[in-house]
């Protein structure tokens, strides 16, 4: 008998100042909806304290959530912390007020894939599956 | 005509529901009108229970201010902004602040980084205060706050500029967004826990009742607890639950309510179905008359007024074709024109995305003031009283508003439901469920998911982000820090501290401190060694 495939585990988090929440909550309960399982720091996390929750709670995916368009230096720094940790496997999302010109420069940092505001949950929760089940194989 | 044709069955209507779970008859007739509760309530415009507009003449004699939202970068370019805003006729101000200062953080401060100057304009001292207003009549232009977390410090910067600029605080007018409750629901630049911050809340209301008597301390927000998921009538009973929590800490201090009343004002959403959000007005207004005079026994008119800010409309702007949100904003600016605000603001149609370009906060001040001078909005009081629909909606919306204060009631008040996260809880699933029935097409959003463009065109123009201007601001920081009066300083951050533990009125001491060129970043982090930092509880 096949060794049941353990679920998919989701760190959401709230870099920077920013206060907006309601997408990476909405987010957060779309993960949880398809079966994985989800921890959600809230706002006001640390490039450092996202990257130890990240190692701390062994997730296959971080996901940033950001709206103040402070995406790319908050995103340089949690790369650096991400690595510092050994975290070179895992996945990395950044999800919110994102705009097209900055995304090959969030790639460059690390950034597996961008999700602006509106995104169906359905294409979040698909990549998701999808690229941790790639990854599982290929481990 | 056929006999057949006389006897033709009308296929049956489908129910209509609004967003806040009130069903729409297809037609509104005097019976309906009689069995909501009919129209006896309504009284005259000016006169209590203000269903209809706080003043008799409403916009013949009192037209809506218009104050668009703004700031960024440091203080000399939101001047420069505030300058062009009012060249093109804008009557108020309302400033926004940037991540830092709204969470009480220096510019220097590590947390700071990339974030100065971003989202609005950047203050560190009252050298910021004085320059960002320089040159501005502050008895002509009134200006709003926006500002929660760091409200003392920040409000004791704009009391201390305007008075060494010679203005009398007894004269001043103005608002502080200052309401924090709905920070820890939404928003999110909360800084401290919730009951040392519904205690600076009381310090900024009794120190601008003895002091500054015509400026309103809070601007309770319904509009940001609509923007994370609450319906319409839940946006003005949460609303009106948290204005009536500060009420009853500052009674508790031993203010008469007619004292301090006058100095709450509001601040509501306008997307949405039209005339829910005019019924949503109306009744919140006549419901806040009654609850101040019956609950609290508040004697004077002012203090049964429910005075408002209606505007933004930011979640219902969309990122996709962005120029409908030109159109959409039209719409939001009549809703609010049809409601009886006292001042409109409306986002600008790039919001969605980015900080309002000079050309798209034009367009707002322009949507804005086409309506008041050629729409005829302003000819006569509260237009649509009187109709079977409103007046039955009204009535309609009243009665839920009632019914969801009476469930945070009886759940153990606003205060313990926001400090145990669970009113945080109940706002997002409403806010998954509409995000569902979005994504689902189950409601409507042009050009999301009906009317789609497939190359729908998102070549659109963003706000610069300068951070040699943040970097300006920083060394700005420093020179001050290096020539003012450590001792001064010394001393009067002492002095916050002891009335922050002392339980005095922190307000005084915080206005001596930001005279001596005390920061942002140093008053809230005395009042954070005192209270601590809040702890959010993340529920879902």
């Amino acid at each position: 008998m096949a060794e049941p495939t353990p679920s998919i585990r989701v760190l959401v988090a709230k870099p920077g100042l920013d206060g907006h929440d309601v997408g990476a909550r909405l987010v957060c309960r779309a993960f949880m909806e398809a079966g994985m399982e989800v921890i959600y720091t809230g706002l006001r996390q640390s490039p450092e304290s996202i990257a130890r929750a990240a190692l701390q709670e062994g997730v296959d995916v971080v996901g940033l959530s950001i709206l103040s368009g402070a995406h790319l230096p908050l995103c340089r720094r949690v790369g650096e912390q991400l690595k510092a940790q050994g975290l070179n496997d895992v996945l990395w999302l950044v999800g919110g007020n994102v705009p097209e010109p900055d995304h090959p420069a969030l790639a460059e940092l690390g950034v597996h894939g961008v999700f602006a505001t509106g995104t169906p949950f359905e294409q979040i929760v698909d990549f998701v599956q999808q690229r941790v089940q790639r990854r599982r194989e290929q481990a | 005509m056929s006999k057949t044709s006389d006897k033709r069955v009308q296929p049956p209507i489908a129910p209509l529901l609004w967003e806040s779970g009130v069903e729409v008859d297809p037609v509104c007739t005097p019976q309906t009108l009689a069995d909501s509760g009919g129209s006896e309530g309504i009284g005259e415009p000016g006169q209590y229970p203000y269903t209809r507009g706080i003043h008799p003449n409403m916009y013949r004699q009192r037209p809506w201010t218009m104050r668009q939202y703004s700031g960024f970068g440091t203080a000399a370019e939101t001047h420069a902004r505030f300058l062009y805003l009012l060249e093109h006729g804008q009557t108020g101000l309302n400033v926004a602040f940037d991540l830092p200062t709204q969470c009480g953080l220096d510019s220097d401060d590590p947390l700071a980084e990339g974030e100065v100057g971003r989202v609005g304009m950047s203050v560190d001292t009252l050298a910021d205060m004085e320059e960002a207003f320089a040159d501005i009549d502050l008895n002509k232009i009134s200006v709003s706050l926006t500002i929660n977390g760091a409200a003392v410090p920040i409000m004791a910067m704009y009391f201390a500029m305007a008075r060494k600029r010679g203005f009398e605080l007894s004269s001043l007018r103005g608002t502080a967004q200052n309401d924090i409750l709905k920070e820890f629901v939404a928003r999110g630049t909360w800084i401290f826990p919730v009951e040392p911050s519904m205690r600076l809340v009381g310090d900024t209301i009794e120190f601008c009742a003895h002091n500054v008597p015509r400026y309103s301390a809070v601007s309770v927000c319904g509009y940001h607890i609509r923007e994370a998921g609450a319906t319409p009538a839940q946006e003005m009973g949460y609303g009106l639950s948290i204005a009536c929590a500060y009420i009853d800490h500052v009674l508790a201090r031993g203010l008469d309510i007619d004292q301090f009343a006058r100095g709450l004002s509001f601040n509501f959403d306008i997307h949405g179905n039209l005339w829910e959000q005019v019924a949503k007005f109306r009744a919140g207004r006549r419901l806040w008359a009654k609850l101040l005079k019956e609950r609290y026994g508040a004697k004077h008119p002012r203090s049964l007024q429910l005075r408002m800010i209606a505007g933004g409309g930011g979640g219902g702007l969309t990122i996709e074709q962005p120029e409908n949100n030109i159109v959409r904003g039209a719409y939001y600016a009549l809703a609010s024109a049809l409601s009886g605000t006292q001042t409109m603001a409306l986002c600008s149609y790039d919001e969605a995305y980015t900080i309002p370009s000079e050309h798209a906060a034009r367009l707002s001040l322009r949507t804005m003031q086409i309506l008041m001078h050629e729409t005829g909005l302003c000819d006569t009081v509260d237009p649509l009283a009187g109709s079977y629909f409103i007046e039955t909606m009204t009535n309609r919306m009243e009665e839920l508003m009632v019914q969801t204060m009476e469930q945070i009631d009886a759940e153990g008040g606003i205060v313990n439901g926001i400090a145990e996260g669970r009113v945080q809880a109940a706002v997002n699933r409403q806010a998954w469920e509409r995000e569902k029935r979005l994504q689902s097409g189950a409601d409507h959003k042009v050009g999301v998911n009906c009317f789609v463009e497939e190359e729908a065109s998102r070549e659109v123009e963003y706000h610069p982000y300068r951070a040699q201007e943040a970097d300006k601001q920083i060394i700005r920081l420093q020179r001050i820090r290096a020539r003012r009066d450590s001792d001064e300083v010394a001393r009067t951050l002492a002095a916050v501290k002891a009335a922050a533990k002392s339980g005095a009125n922190v307000m005084p001491s915080v206005m001596d401190a930001v005279e001596a060129w005390c920061t942002v970043g140093e008053v809230c982090g005395v009042l954070r060694d005192v209270f601590g930092t809040y702890k959010e509880p993340v529920r879902f």
